[in-house]
């Protein structure tokens, strides 16, 4: 049986995102590589608590959150790592059409939280909290700013998966790309959830 | 339905624009390295001739701060690293019995980004002007420099740094996931656990330095204020982004260089290394600690007592597992039967060297102490003791070692003896009379100095030091233009060695090993060899070899970046767009393209293994 071919429920895999000595380096260097991730994210939650109070003469943090939005962008992102948990246990049980349409979903919830975070910069740009103002304002845009990218990454890295694979089923060599795929997308949601307590509670109560 | 198409065949150039095999690639990080190498040692030979005399006008101040740091970020990250990366992918696949490593599309991807952030930082030089901040780049004194200098070493830097990542990450799947049956973590090769540990520093040390290199390209670029005190920066935080990544790098390049010392002692010593599990245990250690003291680096930025304290006890402790390595190696040799090779020549001349270096790392890392040695020449003498009578003893005495497994021909010995005994020299010449320099007061990071402040003499010896080991380094250069026109060498094991790597025959065949060997212990071939066998037990009939398919995507990827990188520090932006478009067109394809490799057939393993030529 070659890598690419479909499996029927006779021949699957328990766990057919590393059945392949592929599959298996994927899974590891991929986790590795989030490993490396968290470090690049440690780094930059050090610099924010370093800097996030030198506001200079911009608005604060207590004044520029606005709490309500930060919560409705955070059940998007957190409903979306559960729609892709759905994805997975499709996956793990050949169910394709199931698959596609959580992942769907899932890119859909990223694509409106990406929106919410545009629409939220742009308003503390109008109050005058912008990258230049202050050195708050470099280390709050790049640390928002960088998983914001790794959303805007993951949605591009989803949407060529699914198209790819859109007539395919699932395969031994596609298998792994959607499971790092959501594993990716956990990690993305996971750092929100400090972002989301390192920057913006601790902004407000701080 | 398959995709395995026949071997696509090619040659002269393509082959190896294109190339993904691990030891091709390792070739390429040798002479790409090698050339880095040159360059950097050029530039140390420029300030050497400046400073060859009180009140030389040899090169212009500004000159010099922009060769200062050239030689540093040169050589750290653009000969050391490559020259590392060069013997972990021709040796450590061999060393564990696999037939290439776990990514062999990023393998190559690697390079090639390595290769152009060299590329990109060296043309400063004829585009406006390199880098003058000194290779740590301390803010404000980078953020303030002029000209597009530091925006070169940001960027060449950041790009080169993606490819180390990414090759660290390879390694470590390589080696957890590629061993040989029976090839448990206890029985590898030191060389294939210090590349382990290596690549595990590299994946948490280089992260941070891609944070900092953002926030430095970003206050330089886009006016951000990280490191800008008058809207509220603070410069402590480069420092300490930049030695967190930093310190832990001087572990990744020192720890292959113990294991390459580490197959060369045992090898040249015919025992098994003493102490295997100690070695082991020391690696990991000294990986882990270093982590734990890039403060050291900063002990006179006022952080005070307490923090200076813990790591100036940190720093210290590092000795220890250091020192576990040096009477390993001792008693390895006690009681063998040494035959000095020029391999064994720089491992032996390494020990000493190193230790050296070693004990002056113990005298900095006394915070009070350290108040006097600060940015003088002390500190200099110091760490090239580690990096040079270290790292770079260490990689020759690889490179005399592995040079038959990777060119399949051996290097002369007798140059290389040459080679051996005027660098050797020379660099004791340069570097053990800088301490005395450091202790007379000469700081570091100055283009000249005063006549009549005792500093002349010494400054002269180093200067001919530094001449002699330029000599030397000449000598290997014409040693392996000579190789290059020579056959190739009778055996395909000239050390008679005791790891897997030397269980292959001449020429190493595309997929390393016809049939995966058993392995049956520490030092897998020496116990084949001793138990009377012509070679390795294998663990698997002869069959179908499965081998990826060669591709030009990584060599477009990185021609993407640099060119985004280009745009970004002449500000033109649609230059950067074009750029960095082409390499996610780069990624696309390769997402798009089903790639599932060729195989070799039986047929053919048969005739390599009976002999037969095509």
């Amino acid at each position: 049986m070659h890598a690419d071919e479909r499996l029927n429920d006779a021949n699957f895999p328990k766990h057919p995102e590393k059945a392949t000595l592929e599959g298996k380096n994927k899974f590891l260097g991929f986790w590795l590589f989030l490993g490396g991730e968290t470090v690049l994210f440690a780094t930059l939650f050090g610099t924010y608590l370093g800097l996030r109070h030198m506001n200079m003469d911009g608005p604060t943090t207590e004044e520029l959150f606005k709490l309500p939005t930060v919560f409705l962008a955070t059940m998007l992102l957190l409903t979306s790592s559960l729609t892709s948990v759905y994805a997975v246990l499709a996956l793990k049980q050949n169910r394709v059409k199931s698959l596609q349409g959580w992942f769907f979903v899932t890119l859909l919830l990223g694509l409106c939280f990406l929106g919410l975070e545009v629409y939220e910069f742009n308003e503390y740009v109008h109050e005058g909290h912008t990258f230049t103002s202050s050195a708050f304002g470099s280390a709050f845009y790049t640390l928002v700013g960088f998983h914001g990218g790794h959303v805007a990454f993951g949605c591009l890295w989803i949407i060529t998966l699914l198209v790819r694979n859109w007539n395919r089923g699932i395969t031994l060599v596609n298998a792994p790309k959607y499971y790092l795929f959501a594993l990716y997308w956990h990690f993305v949601d996971v750092v929100w959830v400090f972002i989301f307590t390192v920057v913006y509670l601790m902004g407000k109560v701080g | 339905m398959s995709t395995h198409a026949s071997h696509k065949k090619r040659s002269g150039l393509m082959d190896w624009l294109t190339t993904v095999d691990h030891k091709k690639i390792g070739i390429l990080y040798l002479i790409a390295g090698g050339f880095f190498f040159i360059i950097g040692g050029i530039e140390a030979m420029l300030m050497r001739i400046q400073l060859i005399k009180p009140e030389n006008d040899f090169v212009a101040a500004e000159t010099f701060n922009q060769l200062l740091t050239m030689h540093g970020t040169t050589m750290i990250f653009f000969a050391a690293m490559p020259l590392i990366f060069a013997f972990m992918n021709a040796v450590v696949p061999l060393q564990i019995g696999a037939r290439d490593v776990a990514f062999p599309f990023v393998n190559a991807l690697g390079f090639w980004l390595f290769f152009f952030g060299g590329v990109l930082l060296n043309l400063s030089w004829l585009l406006g002007g390199a880098p003058d901040a000194g290779w740590t780049a301390y803010a404000p004194l980078s953020t303030t420099s002029g000209g597009p200098g530091v925006d070169f070493y940001v960027l060449g830097i950041q790009i080169s740094g993606i490819g180390t990542l990414i090759g660290g990450i390879n390694f470590l799947v390589t080696i957890i996931n590629m061993r040989a049956p029976g090839m448990t973590f206890m029985r590898m090769p030191l060389f294939t656990w210090t590349a382990f540990v290596t690549s595990g520093l590299i994946l948490f040390a280089f992260p941070p330095l891609t944070i900092g290199l953002f926030m430095l390209s970003f206050d330089r670029v886009f006016d951000a204020n990280f490191f800008n005190p008058d809207n509220g920066g603070n410069i402590l935080i480069w420092e300490h982004i930049f030695w967190i990544f930093g310190h832990p790098e001087v572990y990744i390049l020192i720890l292959p260089s113990f294991g390459a010392i580490s197959e060369v002692v045992a090898t040249f010593s015919r025992k098994r290394l003493f102490g295997y599990s100690a070695m082991v245990f020391a690696t990991v250690l000294i990986g882990f600690l270093g982590f734990m003291v890039w403060v050291h680096h900063m002990f006179t930025v006022g952080l005070g007592p307490v923090a200076n304290s813990i790591f100036a006890v940190a720093t210290m402790a590092i000795a220890v597992p250091t020192g576990v390595k040096i009477f390993n190696w001792l008693f390895t040799m006690w009681g063998g039967k040494i035959v000095f090779s020029t391999a064994m020549l720089w491992a032996v001349g390494f020990i000493p060297t190193f230790v050296m270096g070693g004990v002056t790392g113990v005298m900095l890392a006394i915070p009070s102490a350290d108040y006097q040695f600060h940015d003088s020449y002390f500190v200099v003498a110091h760490f090239h003791y580690v990096i040079v009578g270290g790292v770079i003893l260490g990689l020759f005495a690889g490179l005399y070692y592995w040079y038959p497994r990777m060119f399949n021909r051996v290097l002369n010995e007798t140059l290389g003896k040459i080679h051996f005994w005027t660098f050797f020299i020379g660099f004791h010449l340069t570097f053990f009379p800088q301490h005395f320099l450091g202790l007379m007061g000469m700081p570091r990071r100055v283009f000249t100095y005063l006549s009549g402040q005792d500093l002349d003499q010494l400054n002269f010896i180093s200067s001919i030091g530094a001449f002699l080991m330029a000599i030397g380094t000449i000598v290997l250069l014409i040693n392996i233009i000579i190789s290059a026109s020579k056959k190739y060498a009778p055996s395909s094991d000239p050390w008679n060695g005791r790891t897997l790597e030397w269980a292959i025959p001449y020429p190493t065949p595309e997929y390393n090993f016809a049939q995966t060997p058993l392995v049956r212990g520490l030092d897998a071939f020496w116990i084949e060899k001793a138990a009377g066998n012509k070679g390795m037990t294998p663990a698997e009939p002869v069959g179908d070899i499965h081998m990826p398919n060669p591709s030009i995507l990584p060599l477009f990827m990185s021609i993407g970046l640099f060119s985004a990188a280009l745009g970004l520090i002449y500000n033109t932006i649609t230059v950067t767009i074009i750029g960095i478009i082409a390499t996610f067109i780069c990624m696309f394809l390769r997402s798009i393209i089903d790639d599932h490799g060729f195989h070799i057939h039986k047929e053919e393993v048969e005739d390599d293994l009976k002999g037969v030529k095509e």
